[in-house]
Protein backbone atom coordinates (compact mmCIF):
# COMPACT_ATOMS: atom_id res chain seq x y z
CA UNK A 1 0.00 0.00 0.00
CA UNK A 2 2.30 2.62 0.76
CA UNK A 3 5.05 1.58 -2.13
CA UNK A 4 2.02 2.05 -4.21
CA UNK A 5 1.06 5.86 -2.77
CA UNK A 6 4.78 6.19 -2.98
CA UNK A 7 5.23 5.00 -7.09
CA UNK A 8 2.16 7.36 -7.81
CA UNK A 9 3.87 10.08 -6.03
CA UNK A 10 7.06 9.81 -8.13
CA UNK A 11 4.74 9.18 -11.22
CA UNK A 12 3.20 12.70 -10.15
CA UNK A 13 6.40 14.27 -10.08
CA UNK A 14 7.90 13.59 -13.31
CA UNK A 15 4.56 14.43 -15.23
CA UNK A 16 4.24 17.86 -13.49
CA UNK A 17 8.51 18.15 -14.40
CA UNK A 18 7.52 16.70 -17.86
CA UNK A 19 4.74 19.60 -18.27
CA UNK A 20 7.11 22.08 -16.93
CA UNK A 21 9.51 21.12 -19.54
CA UNK A 22 6.85 21.31 -22.25
CA UNK A 23 5.96 24.40 -21.10
CA UNK A 24 8.87 26.44 -20.54
CA UNK A 25 10.00 25.05 -24.83
CA UNK A 26 6.60 26.37 -25.81
CA UNK A 27 7.41 30.06 -24.09
CA UNK A 28 11.14 30.13 -25.36
CA UNK A 29 10.42 29.27 -28.77
CA UNK A 30 10.07 31.83 -31.80
CA UNK A 31 6.48 30.99 -32.78
CA UNK A 32 3.56 30.27 -29.92
CA UNK A 33 1.38 27.44 -30.11
CA UNK A 34 -2.28 29.01 -29.83
CA UNK A 35 -5.26 27.47 -28.17
CA UNK A 36 -7.54 25.28 -30.56
CA UNK A 37 -9.70 27.99 -31.12
CA UNK A 38 -11.43 26.51 -33.89
CA UNK A 39 -13.89 23.69 -33.82
CA UNK A 40 -12.99 20.63 -36.48
CA UNK A 41 -16.26 21.13 -38.59
CA UNK A 42 -15.38 25.57 -38.35
CA UNK A 43 -11.63 24.40 -39.64
CA UNK A 44 -13.06 21.75 -42.70
CA UNK A 45 -14.92 25.26 -43.53
CA UNK A 46 -11.80 27.45 -43.05
CA UNK A 47 -9.94 24.88 -45.21
CA UNK A 48 -12.74 24.96 -47.89
CA UNK A 49 -12.14 28.87 -48.32
CA UNK A 50 -8.07 28.51 -48.93
CA UNK A 51 -6.86 29.65 -51.92
CA UNK A 52 -4.23 26.47 -51.87
CA UNK A 53 -8.05 24.27 -52.28
CA UNK A 54 -8.36 25.57 -56.31
CA UNK A 55 -8.38 23.42 -58.40
CA UNK A 56 -6.06 23.98 -61.40
CA UNK A 57 -7.64 25.00 -64.51
CA UNK A 58 -8.36 22.52 -66.55
CA UNK A 59 -8.85 22.34 -70.79
CA UNK A 60 -11.37 24.20 -71.84
CA UNK A 61 -13.25 22.51 -74.28
CA UNK A 62 -14.86 25.02 -76.20
CA UNK A 63 -11.31 26.90 -76.40
CA UNK A 64 -8.93 24.72 -77.86
CA UNK A 65 -6.75 27.33 -78.20
CA UNK A 66 -7.06 28.14 -74.58
CA UNK A 67 -3.83 26.91 -73.40
CA UNK A 68 -1.55 27.51 -76.64
CA UNK A 69 1.15 30.21 -75.03
CA UNK A 70 1.26 32.05 -78.63
CA UNK A 71 -2.98 32.34 -78.05
CA UNK A 72 -2.15 34.39 -74.65
CA UNK A 73 0.50 36.60 -76.10
CA UNK A 74 -1.31 37.45 -79.01
CA UNK A 75 -4.54 37.68 -76.37
CA UNK A 76 -2.37 40.14 -74.33
CA UNK A 77 -1.78 42.63 -77.70
CA UNK A 78 -5.30 42.14 -78.52
CA UNK A 79 -6.38 43.48 -74.53
CA UNK A 80 -4.35 46.38 -74.91
CA UNK A 81 -4.84 47.22 -78.26
CA UNK A 82 -7.37 50.77 -78.53
CA UNK A 83 -7.76 49.98 -82.14
CA UNK A 84 -10.49 47.14 -81.37
CA UNK A 85 -12.68 50.02 -80.66
CA UNK A 86 -15.18 52.16 -82.98
CA UNK A 87 -12.84 55.46 -81.88
CA UNK A 88 -9.91 54.00 -81.55
CA UNK A 89 -9.48 55.11 -77.49
CA UNK A 90 -11.15 51.58 -75.92
CA UNK A 91 -9.24 48.71 -75.10
CA UNK A 92 -10.04 45.92 -72.62
CA UNK A 93 -7.55 47.42 -70.24
CA UNK A 94 -9.52 50.77 -70.30
CA UNK A 95 -11.71 49.48 -67.88
CA UNK A 96 -9.97 46.10 -66.64
CA UNK A 97 -6.90 48.39 -65.20
CA UNK A 98 -3.99 45.67 -64.69
CA UNK A 99 -3.16 48.26 -62.19
CA UNK A 100 -6.11 48.15 -60.20
CA UNK A 101 -7.12 44.65 -60.15
CA UNK A 102 -8.23 44.66 -63.74
CA UNK A 103 -11.16 46.75 -62.92
CA UNK A 104 -11.29 51.05 -62.92
CA UNK A 105 -12.72 51.86 -59.73
CA UNK A 106 -15.82 53.65 -60.86
CA UNK A 107 -19.87 52.89 -60.25
CA UNK A 108 -20.42 52.31 -64.20
CA UNK A 109 -17.94 51.52 -66.61
CA UNK A 110 -16.62 54.17 -69.26
CA UNK A 111 -15.97 52.82 -72.94
CA UNK A 112 -17.45 55.00 -75.49
CA UNK A 113 -20.42 55.86 -73.38
CA UNK A 114 -21.24 55.21 -69.87
CA UNK A 115 -22.04 51.63 -69.44
CA UNK A 116 -25.06 50.34 -66.86
CA UNK A 117 -22.87 48.43 -64.89
CA UNK A 118 -19.70 48.13 -62.80
CA UNK A 119 -16.59 46.74 -64.30
CA UNK A 120 -16.32 43.26 -62.97
CA UNK A 121 -12.57 41.77 -61.94
CA UNK A 122 -10.85 39.05 -64.29
CA UNK A 123 -8.96 36.87 -62.16
CA UNK A 124 -9.72 33.66 -61.70
CA UNK A 125 -12.75 34.36 -63.83
CA UNK A 126 -11.89 31.55 -66.12
CA UNK A 127 -12.89 29.29 -62.78
CA UNK A 128 -16.14 30.81 -63.53
CA UNK A 129 -19.00 28.59 -65.42
CA UNK A 130 -20.81 32.07 -66.20
CA UNK A 131 -19.43 35.47 -66.53
CA UNK A 132 -20.84 39.01 -66.45
CA UNK A 133 -23.02 40.24 -63.59
CA UNK A 134 -25.89 38.37 -65.42
CA UNK A 135 -23.79 35.65 -66.63
CA UNK A 136 -24.72 36.09 -70.12
CA UNK A 137 -21.91 34.03 -71.35
CA UNK A 138 -20.83 30.77 -70.63
CA UNK A 139 -16.99 31.30 -71.36
CA UNK A 140 -14.07 34.08 -70.92
CA UNK A 141 -14.04 34.22 -74.81
CA UNK A 142 -17.98 34.43 -75.02
CA UNK A 143 -17.58 37.26 -72.21
CA UNK A 144 -14.68 39.28 -74.10
CA UNK A 145 -16.65 39.46 -77.38
CA UNK A 146 -19.80 41.46 -75.60
CA UNK A 147 -18.21 44.43 -74.74
CA UNK A 148 -16.50 44.77 -78.26
CA UNK A 149 -19.63 45.10 -79.99
CA UNK A 150 -21.85 46.73 -77.14
CA UNK A 151 -22.26 50.53 -78.35
CA UNK A 152 -21.43 51.98 -75.24
CA UNK A 153 -17.78 49.89 -74.77
CA UNK A 154 -16.11 49.39 -77.38
CA UNK A 155 -18.22 50.66 -80.00
CA UNK A 156 -16.59 48.60 -82.83
CA UNK A 157 -17.87 46.10 -85.44
CA UNK A 158 -16.46 42.19 -86.17
CA UNK A 159 -15.25 43.69 -89.72
CA UNK A 160 -13.59 46.20 -88.44
CA UNK A 161 -12.08 44.04 -85.94
CA UNK A 162 -11.07 41.04 -88.83
CA UNK A 163 -9.18 44.49 -90.42
CA UNK A 164 -7.34 44.95 -87.36
CA UNK A 165 -6.17 41.67 -86.91
CA UNK A 166 -5.36 41.09 -91.18
CA UNK A 167 -3.41 44.65 -90.70
CA UNK A 168 -1.45 44.25 -87.37
CA UNK A 169 -1.76 40.54 -86.57
CA UNK A 170 -1.78 38.35 -89.56
CA UNK A 171 1.14 36.64 -88.47
CA UNK A 172 0.34 35.55 -84.93
CA UNK A 173 -3.12 35.27 -85.80
CA UNK A 174 -2.37 32.47 -88.64
CA UNK A 175 0.22 31.04 -86.79
CA UNK A 176 -2.60 29.80 -83.71
CA UNK A 177 -5.55 29.47 -85.69
CA UNK A 178 -4.95 29.12 -89.67
CA UNK A 179 -5.14 31.55 -92.34
CA UNK A 180 -7.60 34.33 -92.39
CA UNK A 181 -10.54 34.28 -94.83
CA UNK A 182 -9.91 36.88 -98.24
CA UNK A 183 -10.76 40.20 -96.72
CA UNK A 184 -10.98 42.28 -100.09
CA UNK A 185 -14.18 44.45 -100.89
CA UNK A 186 -14.88 43.72 -96.75
CA UNK A 187 -16.90 46.45 -94.95
CA UNK A 188 -14.80 48.12 -92.77
CA UNK A 189 -17.17 48.44 -90.30
CA UNK A 190 -19.95 45.80 -90.52
CA UNK A 191 -21.52 43.97 -87.86
CA UNK A 192 -24.71 42.33 -85.97
CA UNK A 193 -24.57 45.94 -83.79
CA UNK A 194 -27.18 48.61 -82.43
CA UNK A 195 -25.64 51.19 -85.38
CA UNK A 196 -28.40 50.75 -88.18
CA UNK A 197 -25.60 51.55 -90.94
CA UNK A 198 -22.96 48.94 -89.64
CA UNK A 199 -26.01 46.60 -88.91
CA UNK A 200 -27.37 47.10 -92.72
CA UNK A 201 -23.87 46.41 -93.82
CA UNK A 202 -23.38 43.49 -92.34
CA UNK A 203 -26.83 41.97 -93.56
CA UNK A 204 -25.75 42.58 -97.16
CA UNK A 205 -23.22 40.44 -96.58
CA UNK A 206 -23.18 36.41 -98.11
CA UNK A 207 -24.21 34.20 -95.40
CA UNK A 208 -20.77 32.00 -95.96
CA UNK A 209 -18.89 35.71 -95.36
CA UNK A 210 -20.78 36.54 -92.17
CA UNK A 211 -20.00 33.21 -90.97
CA UNK A 212 -15.75 33.57 -92.20
CA UNK A 213 -15.55 36.84 -90.22
CA UNK A 214 -17.45 35.37 -87.12
CA UNK A 215 -15.31 32.85 -87.18
CA UNK A 216 -12.42 35.67 -86.29
CA UNK A 217 -14.42 36.87 -84.27
CA UNK A 218 -14.78 34.69 -82.47
CA UNK A 219 -10.53 33.85 -82.34
CA UNK A 220 -10.09 37.34 -81.26
CA UNK A 221 -11.98 35.96 -78.31
CA UNK A 222 -10.30 32.84 -77.57
CA UNK A 223 -6.85 34.53 -77.81
CA UNK A 224 -8.23 37.20 -75.51
CA UNK A 225 -9.36 34.23 -73.01
CA UNK A 226 -5.78 32.21 -73.20
CA UNK A 227 -4.45 35.57 -72.08
CA UNK A 228 -6.96 36.33 -69.11
CA UNK A 229 -7.16 32.80 -67.91
CA UNK A 230 -3.52 33.15 -66.65
CA UNK A 231 -4.59 35.76 -64.16
CA UNK A 232 -5.56 34.26 -61.01
CA UNK A 233 -5.77 35.35 -57.33
CA UNK A 234 -2.68 34.75 -54.69
CA UNK A 235 -2.67 33.89 -51.64
CA UNK A 236 -3.85 36.96 -48.85
CA UNK A 237 -3.60 36.87 -45.24
CA UNK A 238 -6.36 35.25 -44.35
CA UNK A 239 -5.18 32.20 -46.75
CA UNK A 240 -1.84 32.08 -44.52
CA UNK A 241 -3.87 32.01 -41.46
CA UNK A 242 -6.03 29.20 -42.59
CA UNK A 243 -2.94 27.02 -43.37
CA UNK A 244 -1.16 27.98 -40.45
CA UNK A 245 -4.47 26.77 -38.38
CA UNK A 246 -4.54 23.47 -40.13
CA UNK A 247 -1.14 22.80 -39.93
CA UNK A 248 -0.52 22.74 -36.65
CA UNK A 249 -1.73 26.41 -34.80
CA UNK A 250 1.42 27.59 -35.03
CA UNK A 251 1.71 31.26 -36.32
CA UNK A 252 4.45 33.68 -37.52
CA UNK A 253 3.48 37.14 -38.20
CA UNK A 254 3.27 36.25 -41.44
CA UNK A 255 0.06 33.85 -40.79
CA UNK A 256 -1.47 35.84 -38.52
CA UNK A 257 -4.63 37.60 -38.28
CA UNK A 258 -5.66 40.73 -35.52
CA UNK A 259 -7.82 40.07 -33.12
CA UNK A 260 -10.64 42.05 -34.97
CA UNK A 261 -9.79 40.07 -38.56
CA UNK A 262 -10.14 37.11 -36.62
CA UNK A 263 -13.19 37.92 -34.83
CA UNK A 264 -14.93 38.99 -38.23
CA UNK A 265 -13.98 35.66 -39.95
CA UNK A 266 -15.72 33.77 -37.58
CA UNK A 267 -18.84 36.06 -37.98
CA UNK A 268 -17.72 35.32 -41.73
CA UNK A 269 -18.40 31.79 -41.29
CA UNK A 270 -20.70 31.59 -38.84
CA UNK A 271 -23.43 33.99 -37.55
CA UNK A 272 -22.93 36.66 -40.67
CA UNK A 273 -23.65 33.93 -42.74
CA UNK A 274 -21.49 35.58 -45.30
CA UNK A 275 -19.94 31.66 -46.36
CA UNK A 276 -23.60 30.62 -47.73
CA UNK A 277 -22.51 32.36 -50.82
CA UNK A 278 -19.20 33.69 -50.68
CA UNK A 279 -18.06 30.01 -50.24
CA UNK A 280 -15.02 27.96 -51.71
CA UNK A 281 -11.73 29.35 -52.14
CA UNK A 282 -12.69 32.01 -55.01
CA UNK A 283 -15.28 33.09 -52.45
CA UNK A 284 -18.25 32.82 -54.32
CA UNK A 285 -20.74 30.35 -55.35
CA UNK A 286 -20.97 30.97 -58.98
CA UNK A 287 -24.46 31.50 -58.79
CA UNK A 288 -27.03 34.23 -59.30
CA UNK A 289 -29.23 35.81 -55.97
CA UNK A 290 -31.60 38.83 -55.26
CA UNK A 291 -30.20 40.48 -52.06
CA UNK A 292 -32.04 43.99 -52.55
CA UNK A 293 -29.16 46.18 -53.37
CA UNK A 294 -30.69 49.58 -53.77
CA UNK A 295 -31.23 51.26 -56.97
CA UNK A 296 -28.31 52.99 -58.83
CA UNK A 297 -28.63 57.00 -58.45
CA UNK A 298 -28.47 57.07 -61.81
CA UNK A 299 -31.62 56.50 -64.11
CA UNK A 300 -30.37 53.31 -66.10
CA UNK A 301 -32.59 50.99 -68.62
CA UNK A 302 -34.16 48.19 -67.18
CA UNK A 303 -32.31 45.25 -66.10
CA UNK A 304 -33.26 41.97 -64.49
CA UNK A 305 -30.41 40.65 -63.69
CA UNK A 306 -30.16 36.85 -64.26
CA UNK A 307 -33.84 36.61 -65.32
CA UNK A 308 -32.43 37.99 -68.83
CA UNK A 309 -29.12 36.60 -68.38
CA UNK A 310 -29.95 33.08 -68.79
CA UNK A 311 -31.97 33.10 -71.88
CA UNK A 312 -28.94 35.26 -73.28
CA UNK A 313 -26.54 32.72 -72.32
CA UNK A 314 -28.79 29.91 -73.96
CA UNK A 315 -29.35 31.30 -76.89
CA UNK A 316 -25.70 33.01 -77.19
CA UNK A 317 -24.27 33.41 -80.76
CA UNK A 318 -20.88 32.42 -78.94
CA UNK A 319 -21.54 29.84 -76.82
CA UNK A 320 -20.69 26.84 -75.65
CA UNK A 321 -22.94 24.85 -78.33
CA UNK A 322 -22.04 27.08 -80.87
CA UNK A 323 -20.90 26.63 -84.18
CA UNK A 324 -18.00 28.74 -82.92
CA UNK A 325 -17.30 26.56 -80.31
CA UNK A 326 -14.63 23.89 -79.76
CA UNK A 327 -16.48 21.62 -77.50
CA UNK A 328 -18.78 18.37 -78.04
CA UNK A 329 -22.83 18.87 -76.45
CA UNK A 330 -21.85 16.92 -73.65
CA UNK A 331 -19.06 18.93 -72.81
CA UNK A 332 -21.40 21.89 -72.27
CA UNK A 333 -23.02 20.69 -69.33
CA UNK A 334 -23.61 24.41 -67.69
CA UNK A 335 -25.54 25.76 -70.44
CA UNK A 336 -27.75 22.36 -71.33
CA UNK A 337 -28.65 22.27 -67.53
CA UNK A 338 -29.10 25.74 -66.93
CA UNK A 339 -31.99 27.74 -65.09
CA UNK A 340 -33.90 30.05 -67.24
CA UNK A 341 -37.15 30.44 -65.83
CA UNK A 342 -38.44 31.32 -62.60
CA UNK A 343 -39.00 34.41 -60.17
CA UNK A 344 -36.17 34.13 -57.97
CA UNK A 345 -33.73 35.31 -61.19
CA UNK A 346 -35.93 38.27 -60.95
CA UNK A 347 -32.83 41.27 -60.51
CA UNK A 348 -30.54 38.07 -59.26
CA UNK A 349 -26.59 38.59 -59.71
CA UNK A 350 -24.07 37.40 -59.64
CA UNK A 351 -22.20 36.67 -56.80
CA UNK A 352 -18.49 38.11 -56.74
CA UNK A 353 -15.58 36.69 -55.39
CA UNK A 354 -14.52 38.36 -52.35
CA UNK A 355 -10.52 38.02 -53.05
CA UNK A 356 -9.14 41.51 -53.26
CA UNK A 357 -12.32 43.53 -52.20
CA UNK A 358 -10.95 46.38 -50.20
CA UNK A 359 -9.26 47.61 -53.35
CA UNK A 360 -12.58 47.32 -55.46
CA UNK A 361 -14.83 50.27 -54.08
CA UNK A 362 -17.48 51.17 -55.12
CA UNK A 363 -19.72 47.78 -54.97
CA UNK A 364 -22.46 45.56 -56.34
CA UNK A 365 -23.50 45.99 -60.11
CA UNK A 366 -23.74 49.30 -60.77
CA UNK A 367 -21.30 50.28 -57.77
CA UNK A 368 -24.66 51.40 -55.78
CA UNK A 369 -22.72 50.94 -51.94
CA UNK A 370 -19.68 53.45 -51.35
CA UNK A 371 -17.70 51.43 -48.86
CA UNK A 372 -17.36 47.93 -47.50
CA UNK A 373 -18.77 49.34 -44.37
CA UNK A 374 -22.07 50.25 -46.76
CA UNK A 375 -22.05 46.59 -47.80
CA UNK A 376 -21.78 44.88 -45.02
CA UNK A 377 -24.32 47.48 -42.91
CA UNK A 378 -26.70 46.70 -46.02
CA UNK A 379 -26.34 42.96 -45.45
CA UNK A 380 -27.26 43.29 -41.79
CA UNK A 381 -30.38 45.08 -42.67
CA UNK A 382 -31.55 43.43 -45.30
CA UNK A 383 -34.02 45.75 -47.15
CA UNK A 384 -36.81 44.25 -49.18
CA UNK A 385 -35.66 44.63 -52.91
CA UNK A 386 -36.50 47.33 -55.65
CA UNK A 387 -37.86 44.87 -57.55
CA UNK A 388 -38.09 41.33 -56.92
CA UNK A 389 -37.59 39.46 -53.40
CA UNK A 390 -34.30 39.51 -51.76
CA UNK A 391 -32.88 36.48 -50.47
CA UNK A 392 -31.55 38.27 -47.28
CA UNK A 393 -32.84 38.08 -43.79
CA UNK A 394 -31.93 40.93 -40.84
CA UNK A 395 -28.52 39.75 -39.05
CA UNK A 396 -27.97 41.25 -35.64
CA UNK A 397 -24.68 42.82 -35.84
CA UNK A 398 -23.22 45.47 -34.12
CA UNK A 399 -21.24 48.55 -35.13
CA UNK A 400 -17.95 46.42 -33.85
CA UNK A 401 -19.32 42.99 -34.89
CA UNK A 402 -19.95 44.86 -38.40
CA UNK A 403 -16.22 46.81 -37.98
CA UNK A 404 -14.72 43.33 -37.26
CA UNK A 405 -16.05 42.27 -40.84
CA UNK A 406 -14.99 44.81 -42.61
CA UNK A 407 -11.21 44.23 -41.11
CA UNK A 408 -11.88 40.60 -42.02
CA UNK A 409 -12.45 41.51 -45.96
CA UNK A 410 -9.95 43.66 -45.79
CA UNK A 411 -7.18 41.08 -44.74
CA UNK A 412 -8.32 38.89 -48.02
CA UNK A 413 -6.61 41.15 -50.15
CA UNK A 414 -3.48 39.24 -51.90
CA UNK A 415 -1.42 39.50 -55.72
CA UNK A 416 -2.55 38.76 -58.85
CA UNK A 417 -0.39 35.19 -60.02
CA UNK A 418 0.47 36.03 -63.65
CA UNK A 419 3.28 35.83 -65.91
CA UNK A 420 5.58 38.90 -65.05
CA UNK A 421 5.16 40.34 -68.30
CA UNK A 422 0.98 40.27 -68.13
CA UNK A 423 0.77 42.91 -65.42
CA UNK A 424 2.50 45.31 -67.84
CA UNK A 425 1.06 47.18 -70.77
CA UNK A 426 2.99 45.93 -73.81
CA UNK A 427 4.35 47.65 -76.70
CA UNK A 428 1.84 48.45 -79.43
CA UNK A 429 2.68 47.66 -83.16
CA UNK A 430 2.42 50.50 -85.32
CA UNK B 1 -5.68 28.50 -19.08
CA UNK B 2 -7.77 26.22 -17.06
CA UNK B 3 -6.46 23.41 -19.20
CA UNK B 4 -2.98 24.08 -18.73
CA UNK B 5 -3.35 24.30 -14.90
CA UNK B 6 -5.07 20.56 -15.20
CA UNK B 7 -2.04 19.49 -17.08
CA UNK B 8 0.07 20.57 -13.79
CA UNK B 9 -2.52 19.52 -11.58
CA UNK B 10 -2.84 15.99 -12.36
CA UNK B 11 -5.77 15.32 -10.07
CA UNK B 12 -8.51 13.27 -12.12
CA UNK B 13 -11.49 14.63 -10.92
CA UNK B 14 -10.10 18.41 -12.38
CA UNK B 15 -9.07 17.05 -15.44
CA UNK B 16 -12.10 14.97 -16.29
CA UNK B 17 -14.34 17.87 -15.35
CA UNK B 18 -12.33 20.68 -17.37
CA UNK B 19 -11.99 17.98 -20.56
CA UNK B 20 -15.84 17.44 -20.10
CA UNK B 21 -16.14 21.54 -19.84
CA UNK B 22 -14.00 22.01 -22.97
CA UNK B 23 -15.95 18.95 -25.21
CA UNK B 24 -19.52 20.51 -24.05
CA UNK B 25 -18.17 24.03 -25.25
CA UNK B 26 -17.18 22.67 -28.42
CA UNK B 27 -20.38 21.19 -29.06
CA UNK B 28 -22.16 24.39 -28.37
CA UNK B 29 -20.23 26.16 -30.57
CA UNK B 30 -20.07 23.55 -33.06
CA UNK B 31 -24.12 23.35 -33.05
CA UNK B 32 -24.29 27.78 -32.89
CA UNK B 33 -22.24 27.82 -36.35
CA UNK B 34 -23.38 25.14 -38.11
CA UNK B 35 -26.84 24.34 -38.03
CA UNK B 36 -28.56 22.56 -41.05
CA UNK B 37 -30.78 20.67 -41.29
CA UNK B 38 -33.73 20.27 -38.65
CA UNK B 39 -35.19 17.26 -40.31
CA UNK B 40 -32.77 14.77 -39.04
CA UNK B 41 -33.92 12.23 -41.50
CA UNK B 42 -31.37 12.22 -44.30
CA UNK B 43 -31.74 8.69 -45.40
CA UNK B 44 -31.30 8.08 -49.07
CA UNK B 45 -33.68 5.34 -49.30
CA UNK B 46 -37.19 6.70 -48.94
CA UNK B 47 -40.56 5.61 -49.46
CA UNK B 48 -42.61 8.18 -51.94
CA UNK B 49 -45.98 10.41 -49.89
CA UNK B 50 -48.88 7.86 -50.95
CA UNK B 51 -46.39 4.50 -50.52
CA UNK B 52 -46.48 3.44 -54.45
CA UNK B 53 -42.85 3.83 -54.33
CA UNK B 54 -39.07 2.41 -52.86
CA UNK B 55 -36.86 5.26 -54.57
CA UNK B 56 -33.54 5.75 -53.75
CA UNK B 57 -30.24 7.84 -54.57
CA UNK B 58 -26.80 6.77 -54.99
CA UNK B 59 -24.79 10.48 -55.66
CA UNK B 60 -21.69 9.91 -58.48
CA UNK B 61 -19.26 11.70 -55.94
CA UNK B 62 -19.38 11.25 -52.16
CA UNK B 63 -18.92 13.35 -50.24
CA UNK B 64 -21.61 15.41 -52.42
CA UNK B 65 -19.08 18.30 -53.78
CA UNK B 66 -20.87 21.89 -53.25
CA UNK B 67 -20.37 24.30 -56.72
CA UNK B 68 -19.83 21.30 -59.43
CA UNK B 69 -22.26 19.80 -62.11
CA UNK B 70 -22.83 15.54 -60.95
CA UNK B 71 -24.97 12.78 -61.85
CA UNK B 72 -26.91 10.62 -59.90
CA UNK B 73 -28.67 7.42 -60.18
CA UNK B 74 -31.90 7.07 -59.13
CA UNK B 75 -33.49 3.79 -58.56
CA UNK B 76 -37.00 2.73 -58.26
CA UNK B 77 -38.97 -0.11 -56.98
CA UNK B 78 -42.47 -0.65 -56.06
CA UNK B 79 -43.11 -1.09 -51.96
CA UNK B 80 -43.14 -4.91 -52.34
CA UNK B 81 -39.62 -4.44 -54.62
CA UNK B 82 -40.31 -4.95 -58.13
CA UNK B 83 -38.05 -2.17 -60.32
CA UNK B 84 -39.84 0.17 -61.90
CA UNK B 85 -38.10 0.33 -65.71
CA UNK B 86 -40.63 3.05 -66.97
CA UNK B 87 -41.60 6.17 -65.91
CA UNK B 88 -41.89 9.61 -66.64
CA UNK B 89 -39.61 11.75 -63.74
CA UNK B 90 -39.20 15.04 -63.14
CA UNK B 91 -37.05 16.80 -60.03
CA UNK B 92 -37.38 20.11 -58.33
CA UNK B 93 -35.90 21.28 -54.92
CA UNK B 94 -34.03 23.89 -53.00
CA UNK B 95 -33.63 24.75 -50.00
CA UNK B 96 -36.74 25.64 -47.55
CA UNK B 97 -34.85 27.86 -45.16
CA UNK B 98 -33.48 29.74 -47.77
CA UNK B 99 -36.54 30.02 -49.78
CA UNK B 100 -34.89 29.34 -53.02
CA UNK B 101 -34.74 26.18 -55.54
CA UNK B 102 -31.89 24.35 -57.54
CA UNK B 103 -29.16 26.14 -58.95
CA UNK B 104 -28.98 24.00 -62.19
CA UNK B 105 -32.05 22.58 -63.75
CA UNK B 106 -31.57 18.58 -63.48
CA UNK B 107 -33.44 16.13 -65.73
CA UNK B 108 -33.60 12.51 -65.88
CA UNK B 109 -32.17 11.64 -69.25
CA UNK B 110 -32.55 8.05 -69.42
CA UNK B 111 -33.70 4.81 -67.87
CA UNK B 112 -30.32 2.69 -67.12
CA UNK B 113 -32.46 -0.30 -66.80
CA UNK B 114 -33.53 -2.75 -63.61
CA UNK B 115 -35.25 0.48 -62.18
CA UNK B 116 -32.32 2.54 -62.38
CA UNK B 117 -32.05 6.33 -63.50
CA UNK B 118 -29.73 8.54 -64.59
CA UNK B 119 -30.24 11.85 -63.30
CA UNK B 120 -27.31 14.95 -64.67
CA UNK B 121 -27.41 18.52 -63.98
CA UNK B 122 -27.26 18.41 -60.38
CA UNK B 123 -25.57 20.93 -58.74
CA UNK B 124 -25.28 22.72 -55.03
CA UNK B 125 -24.05 26.02 -54.74
CA UNK B 126 -24.11 26.07 -50.67
CA UNK B 127 -23.75 24.21 -47.64
CA UNK B 128 -26.72 23.42 -45.25
CA UNK B 129 -29.27 21.94 -45.40
CA UNK B 130 -31.21 21.22 -49.40
CA UNK B 131 -34.34 19.27 -50.43
CA UNK B 132 -34.37 17.46 -53.89
CA UNK B 133 -38.18 15.93 -54.93
CA UNK B 134 -38.61 13.72 -57.90
CA UNK B 135 -42.34 13.27 -58.99
CA UNK B 136 -42.94 9.82 -60.51
CA UNK B 137 -45.46 8.56 -62.99
CA UNK B 138 -45.61 5.10 -64.20
CA UNK B 139 -48.23 2.31 -64.59
CA UNK B 140 -48.36 2.09 -60.69
CA UNK B 141 -49.29 5.50 -60.54
CA UNK B 142 -48.28 9.20 -59.36
CA UNK B 143 -46.36 9.73 -56.46
CA UNK B 144 -43.49 11.85 -54.84
CA UNK B 145 -40.70 11.45 -52.75
CA UNK B 146 -38.79 13.87 -51.21
CA UNK B 147 -35.01 13.35 -49.85
CA UNK B 148 -33.39 15.44 -47.51
CA UNK B 149 -29.62 16.63 -47.64
CA UNK B 150 -26.99 18.43 -45.67
CA UNK B 151 -24.11 19.61 -47.06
Amino acid sequence: MTSTVMSRSRTVRVLVGLGAVALVTSMIGTVRRRPARWTPEELALLGSLSIRTLEPLGDDPSNRFATDPRAASLGRQLFFDARLSGNGKVSCATCHIAAQDFQDGKPLADGIGRTARRTMPIAGTAHSPWLFWDGRADSQWAQALGPLESGVEHGGSRTQYAHVVAEQYRAEYEAVFGALPDLTGLPRRAGPVSDTTWRAAWHRMEVGRRDNISRVYANIGKAIAAFERRIEPGASRVDRYVDAELADGRHTPETSLTSDEEAGLRLFVGRARCVTCHNGPLLTDDHFHNTGVPLPRVELPPDSGRAAGGRKAVAGEFNCTSPYSDAKPEDCQELRFAVTEGPELVCAYKTPSLRNVAGRAPYMHAGQLASLSDVVAHYAAAPAAPFGRSELKPIRLSPNEQRQLVAFLQALTGPLVAPATYLEIPALRR
Amino acid sequence: MHLLQASLHPRRSTVRTSSLIAVALMAVTACSHFRSAPSPDIATVKVSAHQLYRASVRPGVVPIPVRRLQSWTLHIDTVDGRPIDVATITMNGGMPQHGHGLPTAPRVTRAVGTGDYLVQGVKFNMGGWWVVRFAIASSAGTDTVTFNLSL
